[in-house]
This record gives C-alpha cells, sequence and structure tokens, in this order.
C-alpha cells in the first residue's frame, strides 16, 4: 500500500467495493456450508439404520401423513380413527396439530411435480433436517437482526450442530417440533423485526409465522405468552412506541383469527386461561395509547394525572372482574395440568401422574444441560452481559426470550429445545463480540503501523491510538491468546456435537443396538419383529391391549385396534388399563373381557439387559391406575419403599398380572452364564416367582429376544 | 374288474348323504351316539330306553367301556356326535378314551350323557367335576328319603325315591306335563357353586340326605334337602349339551315300567314317569328341541338398504334378524317377545325389544345416540332351554363432518350482522376520514 501509485483513491475506491463483495461472497458461502451441514449432521441414523421413522409419536405422524397424501385433506380433516382407544375412537383430524402431515404432504406433492419419484416414507424422514437446515437462515437473519451479521453467522453455525436441537430433528424424528421450531424462530425473527421497523407487513408476516407455529406444535402457547410478556416489560420500562403498537395488534388479531381456524386449538385462544395474557396485554395497549392521546390532547399536567388514575384504575377493575366473572361462569376455561406444572415443577408429580411418568417431561438434570449445550452454557451469560450493555428493543427480546425459556428448559427435559435456540442466539453474541473485539485489537495495531507512514487520521483516531499504544504488548499477546482459546473452545464444541449425535441422539429407538461379546453390534429388531407378527397373524378387527406407550407403533406398524396410545387424551381409559396390568389375573380378566381385547402385549427386557421396558415402567402403571381406582395401591407393590422383583418382592408384585406376563416361561432360562436361571439381566436379580401359571391368558408370540411378549385372551371356559 | 370299480363308486355316492348325516349347524340333531356299558347285559335290561333313541332315527353303537379298540375320534374328525356313558363302575376307558378326551369331544360341540350309580369310580366322578357337578364323596353313599319314597311291594331302606321336584320348563322337559313321580335309586350329587351354567332338573325333596344306608349315622350326612340333585344338565358355551344323573337304574326296562306311588299319596300311578321324562330330556340333550338359530343380520339407514360400513351420530337406522328354532326335522320360526336389541359401547346405550313378524323375522329402528366411538348390535338372548344366542355385530359411530353441520343458524345472525355493519362502517370511515376536509 506504502509504494501505491498516484491515483491510489481511485484504487482505494474500488478495492473497498471489492471488499464489500467479498464480504458477501463468504457470508453467502457461508451460509451454504452451514445450510448443508445441518442436513448431513442429521444423517447418521439413516447411515447407522436405515431410512425409517424413530420412536413413537412419530409413527403415528406418519401414519396420520400416509392418510392425508390417501385420502385428501377433507378426509383427513374429518377423519375419525375407530382403530385407536377402543371403543371410544379419537376424532384425529380435530385433535392433532395438521402442520406437519400438511407440511410434509406439500413437499412430496411439490417432488412428485417436479417428477422426482419419492416415497412420502423418505419426504418424512428428511423433513426435520431440512427444516433445522431452514432454522439456520432465521437464526442468521435473527442474529443480524438483534447485533449484526457476525452475530448471524456465529448463530447460525452454533445452532447447525447444538444437540439440544438436534435430539428432536435427526432423520427420521418425525415429530413436531421438527419444524415447530423452525416456525417458532421465524415468528420471533419477524416480531423483532416489526418492532424494530413499525412495519404492518412484518406484524402481518409474524401473523402468519405463529399460524404456522399453531398449526405444528402446542407449544405455541410459550409464544402466545412470551411476547404479551415482551410487550409488557417494554411498556413498563418506557419503551413504548408506535412501532410496538402497530407490530403487537396487527400479530394478536390477526394471529388469534388465524390460530382459530385450527380445530385443535378453536375457540381455546379465545377462552382459555392460558391465552387470557395476550389478551390483557392487548387491552392494556389501548388504554395506553388512549392515555397517550389524552395526554396529548391536555395540556395540563395535574389534570391528566388525575385522569391516569381514575383510568389505570377502572380499566384494572374492569379487566379483574371480567376475568373473575369468565372464571366463575366456566367461559374461560383454567389452566391445564401441563401449563401448571410448568409454572411448578412439584404439581404434576403431586395430581398428574400421566404427566409425570412420561421421562421428556421429568425436570432436567445438569449434565443433559452440559450435553446438549456444552460451552454455550458458558457463553450464555457472557452474551446476556453484552446484551444488557447493549439494551435495545431486540436485545431486549432476546434476552427475556433466553431467560424464560432457560426456565422452562430447567422444569422440563423436553423444553431444553425450545431454549435451544435463544442460548445459541445469545451465545453468538458472545462469541462474535469477542472476537471482533480481538481482531479489531490486533488489525488496530497493524494499521496504526500503517498509519503512522501514512498521512495522519481525526483527533478522535490519534486519542485511541495513543491509548492503544499504552499496552500494546501485552494487548497483542493477550488477544492472540484469547483468540486461539476461543477456536480451541468452538472446535471443541463441533467435536462434541458430532459425538453426541452420532452416539447419543441417532438411535431409532424402535430398533435396538448394543455391543457383542466380540465388539461387534448386535441389532435387536424385536419390535418390528412383533408387530408384523400382529399384522400377519391376527385377525383384522383384533384389539390389543399393551401400556399405551407402544399404542402409536401397534396402529401404525401392526395395523391393529388398540386400547389406549400416546394421545393420552382420556386418563380414565389408560388407568383402566394399568389397573388391569396391575391387578391379579382373574381381576384383570375382568376387565381385558369388558373390554373386549384379543392381545395383551407386554415389554420385557430381561434376556437383553433393556431396561425401559414395562417392569420398570410398571409403578407408573400403579400410580395412574390407582389415581382413578384406589383399589389398586402403591405401597402394595414396594417392599419398605423399594421397587423388587426378586424373592423379597410384595406378594401382590409378584402375582399381578404384568409381572406374570413378563416373566412366563422366564423361571427355566439361563441368561447369563454362571447365574441361576430365571436371571433378570435389566434388573440384575434372580426373579422371585419362577412358576408363573397362566390361566386366562395363553402365550401367543414371543420376539426373538423376548422384548415383545404377547398373549392371546382365552374365551370364557366351555363348561363353567 | 371295471364293473366292481363302476359299482364301488356308485355305491359310495348312494351312500354318501347318509354317511355324511351327521351333526351340522344347518340340521344339529344329533345322529351317531357311542354308548359305553359296563357290560352288554345293560343293553337288554336298558333297551326300552335305546330302542326309544333308535326309533327316532339315532344310530346306536355299543361298546364296552374297557374296550382297548374305542376311539372318539379318527384323523382328527369325530366318529360321534353324542356319548353316552352307561358305565359307572368303569375305572380306565379302553383305546384312546380319556377324562381329556371326553372333555375335548364336549368342548368341540357334542353332547354327553352320563349315569353314575353307587359305587361310581373315581374316573366316572371325574368327569361328573369336569362338567361342574361334584357327586357324593362317600362311594357308597345314597340318596335316602324317608318321606319322599316311594312304596314298594318290600318295605326297603327307602333308597328308592318318588321325586317330583322337576325344573319349570317346556323346552327341556317337553310340552306335556309329567304327571307320574320319578323313580330314582342311586348317588346324589350337588352342582358346582362356581359353575354357572349347570342346572338341577330334578332335584331331591327337602327330606331327602345323602349317605350310606348300611351303616349307621355318625356324622351330618354332607349333602341334605334339595340342594342334592338328581338329575342335572349344562348347556355349555358352545351349546353342547350335558346330563349327568347318579341313577343307572333310572333308565332301566324296570323302573320304566313299574307303577309308582309315593308315599303318603293315595294317587298310584300305573307307570312311573321315568320313560316320559328320560326320552323329553333326552330330546332336548340331542338338539331336537330348544335350539336356535339367528341368520340374516342385516342394518342398514332407513330408507336405505345396503348395509353402510359406519354410522354417523344420530343417523336413523334399522336393524332386522331372523331367529329359527329347529323342531328335529325342520327350522321353524322362533316366535318370541322378548328378544331384545343393544347398542352397545361399553354400556348399552339403547336397548329394544325386538318386534317379530311370527315368522322369524325380527327387527327395530332407532336412533344412533349422540355419541360417536366403536359399537355393537348385540343380541343376547340366554333364556332357559334354548341355545343361547349372542350376536355381536361391530359398527363404528363418527361424528358430523365439518361440512354437515347447519350453514347458517338464526341465533347467529346478530353476528352475521355486526360483521357486515363493521365492514360497512369501516368502509365509510376510512372514505370520510380520506376525503373530508
Amino acid at each position: 500500500m506504502a509504494t501505491m501509485p498516484a491515483s491510489a483513491s481511485d484504487l482505494l475506491k474500488s478495492f473497498k467495493l471489492k471488499t464489500k463483495q467479498q464480504e458477501l461472497l463468504i457470508r453467502v458461502s457461508i451460509l451454504c456450508l452451514v445450510y448443508i451441514l445441518a442436513f448431513i449432521t442429521r444423517l447418521f441414523s439413516v447411515l447407522r439404520y436405515e431410512s425409517m421413522i424413530h420412536e413413537f409419536d412419530p409413527y403415528f405422524n406418519y401414519r396420520t401423513t400416509l392418510y392425508l397424501t390417501e385420502n385428501g385433506f377433507y378426509d383427513f380433516w374429518n377423519w375419525f380413527d375407530y382403530e385407536s382407544w377402543y371403543p371410544l375412537g379419537r376424532i384425529v383430524g380435530g385433535t392433532l396439530y395438521p402442520g406437519l402431515m400438511v407440511t410434509a404432504v406439500l413437499i412430496y406433492r411439490i417432488l412428485r411435480f417436479l417428477r422426482f419419484a419419492v416415497h412420502i416414507r423418505e419426504v418424512c424422514v428428511l423433513t426435520a433436517p431440512f427444516f433445522a437446515s431452514n432454522t439456520t437462515l432465521v437464526a442468521y437473519f435473527f442474529g443480524k437482526e438483534i447485533w449484526d451479521s457476525g452475530a448471524g453467522l456465529v448463530a447460525a453455525i452454533l445452532i447447525a450442530v447444538c444437540p439440544g436441537y438436534i435430539s428432536r430433528s435427526v432423520a427420521g424424528s418425525y415429530d413436531n417440533e421438527g419444524v415447530a421450531i423452525f416456525a417458532l424462530l421465524f415468528t420471533f425473527y419477524v416480531f423483532v423485526k416489526a418492532v424494530n421497523t413499525g412495519s404492518l407487513a412484518w406484524s402481518l408476516a409474524s401473523a402468519f409465522g405463529y399460524f404456522y407455529m399453531v398449526s405444528a406444535w402446542g407449544g405455541y402457547v410459550f409464544i402466545i405468552n412470551l411476547i404479551p410478556l415482551y410487550v409488557l416489560v417494554l411498556l413498563i420500562t418506557g419503551r413504548y412506541s408506535m412501532r410496538l403498537y402497530v407490530a403487537y395488534n396487527c400479530m394478536y388479531i390477526l394471529g388469534m383469527l388465524l390460530a382459530m381456524q385450527i380445530r385443535f386449538v378453536g375457540f381455546q385462544h379465545v377462552q382459555s386461561g392460558e391465552h387470557m395474557a395476550a389478551m390483557g396485554v392487548f387491552f392494556l395497549m389501548q388504554v395506553f395509547y388512549f392515555l397517550d392521546w389524552v395526554k396529548h390532547m391536555l395540556s395540563d399536567t395535574k389534570l391528566f394525572q388525575a385522569f391516569l388514575r381514575i383510568t389505570v384504575t377502572s380499566a384494572v377493575a374492569v379487566g379483574g372482574i371480567a376475568l373473575g366473572l369468565g372464571m366463575v361462569s366456566g367461559y374461560i376455561s383454567p389452566w391445564t395440568g401441563r401449563f401448571y406444572s410448568l409454572l411448578d415443577p412439584t404439581y404434576a408429580k403431586d395430581h398428574i401422574p400421566i404427566i409425570a411418568s412420561v421421562s421428556e417431561h421429568q425436570p432436567t438434570a445438569w449434565s443433559s444441560f452440559m450435553f446438549d449445550f456444552h460451552i454455550l452454557l458458558f457463553l450464555f451469560p457472557a452474551g446476556l452481559y453484552f446484551c444488557f450493555k447493549r439494551l435495545s428493543d431486540a436485545t431486549i427480546f432476546i434476552v427475556m426470550y433466553g431467560l424464560t425459556s432457560m426456565y422452562f428448559a430447567g422444569v422440563m427435559v423436553r423444553l431444553i429445545l425450545v431454549a435451544t435456540p435463544a442460548v445459541c442466539l445469545i451465545s453468538a453474541i458472545a462469541v462474535s463480540t469477542t472476537v471482533k473485539n480481538l481482531t479489531v485489537l490486533l488489525r488496530s495495531k497493524n494499521k496504526v503501523v500503517q498509519t503512522g507512514s501514512t498521512k495522519g487520521s481525526g483527533g478522535s483516531k490519534s486519542s485511541s491510538k495513543a491509548l492503544l499504544d499504552q499496552s500494546q504488548p501485552f494487548q497483542k499477546n493477550g488477544a492472540i491468546a484469547l483468540l486461539f482459546g476461543a477456536f480451541y473452545l468452538l472446535s471443541r464444541y463441533a467435536t462434541h456435537c458430532t459425538w453426541v449425535t452420532s452416539e447419543a441422539y441417532s438411535s431409532p429407538s424402535i430398533v435396538l443396538a448394543a455391543r457383542g461379546a466380540h465388539g461387534n453390534r448386535v441389532i435387536f429388531d424385536d419390535y418390528r419383529e412383533a408387530y408384523f407378527w400382529l399384522r400377519q397373524n391376527t385377525p383384522q378387527d383384533a384389539k390389543v391391549m399393551s401400556w399405551w406407550d407402544y399404542g402409536y407403533q401397534i396402529t401404525a406398524m401392526g395395523n391393529r385396534t388398540v386400547i389406549v396410545d400416546n394421545n393420552t387424551w382420556n386418563n380414565t381409559h389408560i388407568a383402566t388399563v394399568g389397573r388391569a396390568m396391575s391387578s391379579y389375573e382373574d381381576e384383570a380378566i375382568e376387565i381385558i373381557r369388558s373390554l373386549d381385547v384379543d392381545y395383551v402385549l407386554v415389554v420385557f427386557g430381561g434376556v437383553t439387559g433393556y431396561s425401559s421396558d414395562d417392569i420398570n415402567k410398571f409403578l407408573w402403571m400403579v400410580r395412574i391406575g390407582g389415581g382413578v381406582f384406589p383399589v389398586i395401591k402403591e405401597p402394595d407393590y414396594l417392599v419398605n419403599g423399594e421397587y423388587r422383583v426378586d424373592k423379597g418382592a410384595a406378594p401382590k408384585m409378584l402375582n399381578c398380572l404384568m409381572y406374570k406376563l413378563c416373566y412366563y416361561r422366564f423361571g427355566e432360562m439361563m441368561t447369563e452364564y454362571g447365574k441361576p436361571p430365571g436371571y433378570d439381566r435389566a434388573r440384575g436379580v434372580e426373579i422371585g416367582n419362577k412358576d408363573v401359571k397362566l390361566e386366562h391368558l395363553e402365550e401367543a408370540f414371543t420376539t426373538s429376544n423376548w422384548i415383545v411378549r404377547i398373549y392371546r385372551v382365552k374365551p370364557a371356559n366351555n363348561r363353567w | 374288474m371295471g364293473k366292481l370299480w363302476l359299482i364301488c363308486i356308485a355305491s359310495i355316492s348312494i351312500l354318501l348323504p347318509f354317511l355324511c348325516n351327521a351333526f351340522s349347524p344347518e340340521t344339529p340333531t344329533d345322529r351317531r351316539v357311542l354308548v359305553l356299558l359296563d357290560d352288554f347285559a345293560i343293553m337288554s335290561s336298558h333297551s326300552l330306553y335305546f330302542n326309544a333313541l333308535k326309533s327316532r332315527g339315532f344310530d346306536l353303537e355299543f361298546k364296552l367301556a374297557d374296550d382297548p379298540k374305542i376311539a372318539l375320534q379318527r384323523y382328527g374328525q369325530y366318529l360321534y356326535d353324542a356319548l353316552i356313558l352307561f358305565c359307572p363302575s368303569v375305572e380306565r376307558f379302553g383305546g384312546s378314551i380319556d377324562v381329556a378326551a371326553i372333555v375335548n369331544f364336549v368342548d368341540s360341540g357334542h353332547d354327553l350323557i352320563v349315569a353314575a350309580d353307587v359305587n361310581a369310580s373315581d374316573l366316572i366322578r371325574e368327569v361328573g367335576t369336569e362338567c361342574g357337578v361334584d357327586f357324593d364323596e362317600d362311594p357308597s353313599a345314597m340318596v335316602i328319603d324317608h318321606i319322599g319314597y316311594a312304596v314298594s311291594g318290600t318295605e326297603g331302606d327307602h333308597t328308592l325315591i318318588a321325586s317330583d321336584d322337576f325344573i319349570k320348563s317346556d323346552v327341556i322337559l317337553g310340552g306335556k306335563k309329567i304327571e307320574a313321580p320319578i323313580l330314582f335309586r342311586g348317588i346324589g350329587h350337588a352342582v358346582s357353586p362356581a359353575n354357572s351354567l349347570v342346572l338341577k332338573v330334578l332335584s331331591a325333596s327337602p327330606s331327602a340326605y345323602s349317605a350310606n344306608p348300611k351303616s349307621k349315622l355318625s356324622t351330618p350326612p354332607p349333602l341334605t334337602g334339595s340342594a342334592i340333585s338328581l338329575v342335572s344338565i349344562v348347556q355349555a358355551r358352545n351349546n353342547a349339551r350335558l346330563l349327568i344323573t347318579g341313577s343307572l337304574s333310572m333308565f332301566s326296562n324296570r323302573f320304566f315300567r313299574s307303577g309308582v306311588q309315593k308315599a303318603r299319596s293315595q294317587t298310584k300311578h300305573e307307570k312311573s314317569g321315568n320313560e316320559q321324562f328320560l326320552t323329553e330330556i333326552s330330546k332336548w340333550i340331542f338338539h331336537e328341541r330348544g335350539h336356535l338359530k339367528a341368520v340374516n343380520v342385516k342394518h342398514h339407514r332407513v330408507g336405505e338398504t345396503d348395509e353402510p360400513a359406519l354410522y354417523r351420530i344420530n343417523d336413523e337406522l334399522e336393524y332386522a334378524v331372523e331367529i329359527y328354532e329347529w323342531s328335529g326335522t325342520s327350522w321353524e320360526p322362533y316366535v318370541a317377545n322378548d328378544v331384545q336389541l343393544q347398542f352397545y359401547m361399553m354400556s348399552p346405550y339403547v336397548l329394544k325389544t325386538l318386534s317379530s313378524d311370527k315368522k322369524g323375522l325380527y327387527s327395530t329402528s332407532f336412533k344412533v345416540p349422540d355419541v360417536y366411538g366403536v359399537f355393537q348390535f348385540k343380541v343376547e338372548h340366554q333364556k332357559l332351554g334354548y341355545t343361547s344366542l349372542s350376536l355381536s355385530k361391530q359398527i363404528p359411530v363418527r361424528p358430523y363432518r365439518h361440512n354437515e353441520y347447519e350453514r347458517f343458524i338464526p341465533a347467529a345472525y346478530p353476528y352475521y350482522g355486526a360483521a357486515f355493519s363493521m365492514m360497512a362502517g369501516f368502509f365509510i370511515f376510512s372514505f370520510a376520514h380520506l376525503y373530508s376536509k
């Protein structure tokens, strides 16, 4: 530069333009790479196993998607499914969030239109990774909106591989959350954009984003509570503006009207307690606007103060009375159990065992925070610090999003997912700002040298130069060291994320893998074996009773009617099944007959050491059954408060139906060398009742590794 | 040679209908009956009873109970439609027959008559237990009745009883009233309280008890009064019919022919009721009476004829079923006024008595309740003596589709008005706001 010819200014100009282009090029290529990375890092499960749907709920989603592709939207909308919840049936169309299925079918139709002969299953398998990729783009724009494009890029990279998000969006995990996180982040981004610009168009877009979110996932309640809370905070901190007024009112009214179009939500949006906060804030906004106008009209401050007092008091009173009347008359429904359990983590445990029994509803352990966030956990507070240093409407939003969702993530494991985008964004701010500051330090030192040789610059710059000059050597080394440290941490993060994805989150859980004695991989495909057996060997209208966990899979893969399934809408029905499982056989058979059950299916891990089987879930069956039928008492199944299945187990435990069905013929089996027969490998004990006799049921099928056992209900005795 | 073949084939084809003339759902009356005896003397001493059966067209095959060649089934097919065990003292059946084989025989829908006697073997007792009756455990016990005994020439030990405590059912005992008491000498039994299917057809009088007549009574007898059953029947869930009695001699020619006079009664009957009673009950046992079938179950919406795959709530529907009774030779319409239909989902939502046209057709119509779910049309017709009819047909009931609701309802007109006046007002307001001044 120093040897530049005379036309330096011209060249400099063109060079400057070039930097901008280069910067754009780099940014776009980084985004493209991130987009691809987010997709391919989620393909471990497909490569390891096969292209299949994972877990429990995705099977229901898959089944409904299949129905949608085959029968069209109106049949789907009106679908009454009589294969589940026998004999009650389930109005599927009115009790699900159709966003995921519609999205998948739309992608499927587009691909078909483009002459890609794909099967709907492939589309379903890859929907979540595709939306994860889209989420990275939204994260970039969101980061750009609240901070700068550097923070946006870092946020995109962080969220692309963050395990907290990958856990719910690997290929095959065809669940509502897969698209919902995209919708959530998109809604927030567009809303913040609307608040920043005050544009009606952006707030309209956020209303549509909200509509998509409502159609996709029940987690939309988070949006409709967080945004009013944010608005309230802005009002309190005196940041009320016309932009906010436009953004919120438009978003709320249109979003509400759109959300009410989803059958599952319907009038809940104006009637249930969870949505009342949004409505209250909406009216508060109108009061604020009115007061602003009055203030503008009245020049007398004293008069305005009096007016303000009267208005606020009466507004609060009217609101309180309306809420009270609504509650008393039942027009406004109270909060649901799930909502309560979010605010009070101990609520579900005491009152609703069916919510507490789900493993993903458990309070989060510290280790899983570390597991899912890794360094983001440390960067999060740093990012919050930067946000507080540069408070704006946008940063206030992200701070509130981060703090509330972190609280919810602590209450329930599955809500780590909701917190992940916020954590990534805030951490991105920390990373981006730190790295930027450090590089500025490094580069400004170079500049000092350069500027020293070139002509002098402005006074302010020289003063800062002087400041820099004072501690130059220490700063330079420190900056380099810190930069390396940062890069080291970030590379550790990438390694950790990849490792977690490949080891922990890419297992389909319907096919189990274990290490054999020689280090080779052993695959247990018992679930599909059992469901296939059901499909092939039982009558078309056979009814299968199992614990609700397996309901969706039995209907989707076995194509048989189930009594209860993972849509736990009727607690009594589930409790009836729980009661049957925890009763003696001759009592259970009455329940089984009254439900017209033909087959009973249990999952048993004693042979393989598979620990999430029905014996380990059994106490929840007792609790849920006992919650409705007090004849079932939990202490009957425990010995000194201890749950055991060996010789010291409670007599009721040793003779209840679930125990008998799991351990039938198990007493004569050698499971492990050097152990007595009937040694349960999942519990590590020798079972207590080896001589199990069944009277009303008979073994129909047991899979090769005994994981699934199916029993046929015998007809009533002919002569008795 | 060819001619011989031809004759063979011809004779087989002629005989085939007769060979196949066995129990079937279409002609439920039994045809081939295996009679197992203690010794062949019973053939002649009980010939009246056997002849009565033969004259009704049954094909009786007499075998000794310990004949090593007897078998109930061959190549998985049952050779007989019914089994009569007149072998109270047999310790072990010959051939492949044992208790389990007899139980299986019954469980696959075949009928059984068991006659025990004093000193009945454990084997026969076991058969009785499987059928839901418990014979007195004392092997030499007999039913003794010092009040209701039958007057006989020699003043005996009152073990020959004259009983007339019948079950009240014309289907089981025939339309004609049995005038004369039944002569009975043998072991008594009690029906097992756990068994809900066994019925006492002939009970002992309240003064009867079961004990060994030769020894002095030291302890209270285990079976007393009308708890003692003399003749019991079972109609199994698969409609197999069983008869159990503790007296073989009640089937004998001597009892059939002898006159009877109950103690303390002036009326002396020329002939005991045994023949009428046992013949009538054998008609019931062998499905010549009281056998129902239900065919042509139909249901459809009112005004349609096709059966839909599922109904909608509040649909009007019609249900019809034809019920016939087997008369021994042909299917006659079953006439009753108490056949009921349930529209059932865990509990009956609709319970209606079907109206009959006296020609076997039962029908009704009703409105589907305003509840969706998987319902069943259930006809549970269980009437004493008749085979149990238990029809159930699953049918889902769906809620309204989104476009099956009323589109414009009068109650909503204020809302329509509000919406349109709002639109108009907004338009006028915008116009005024933009173009005034």
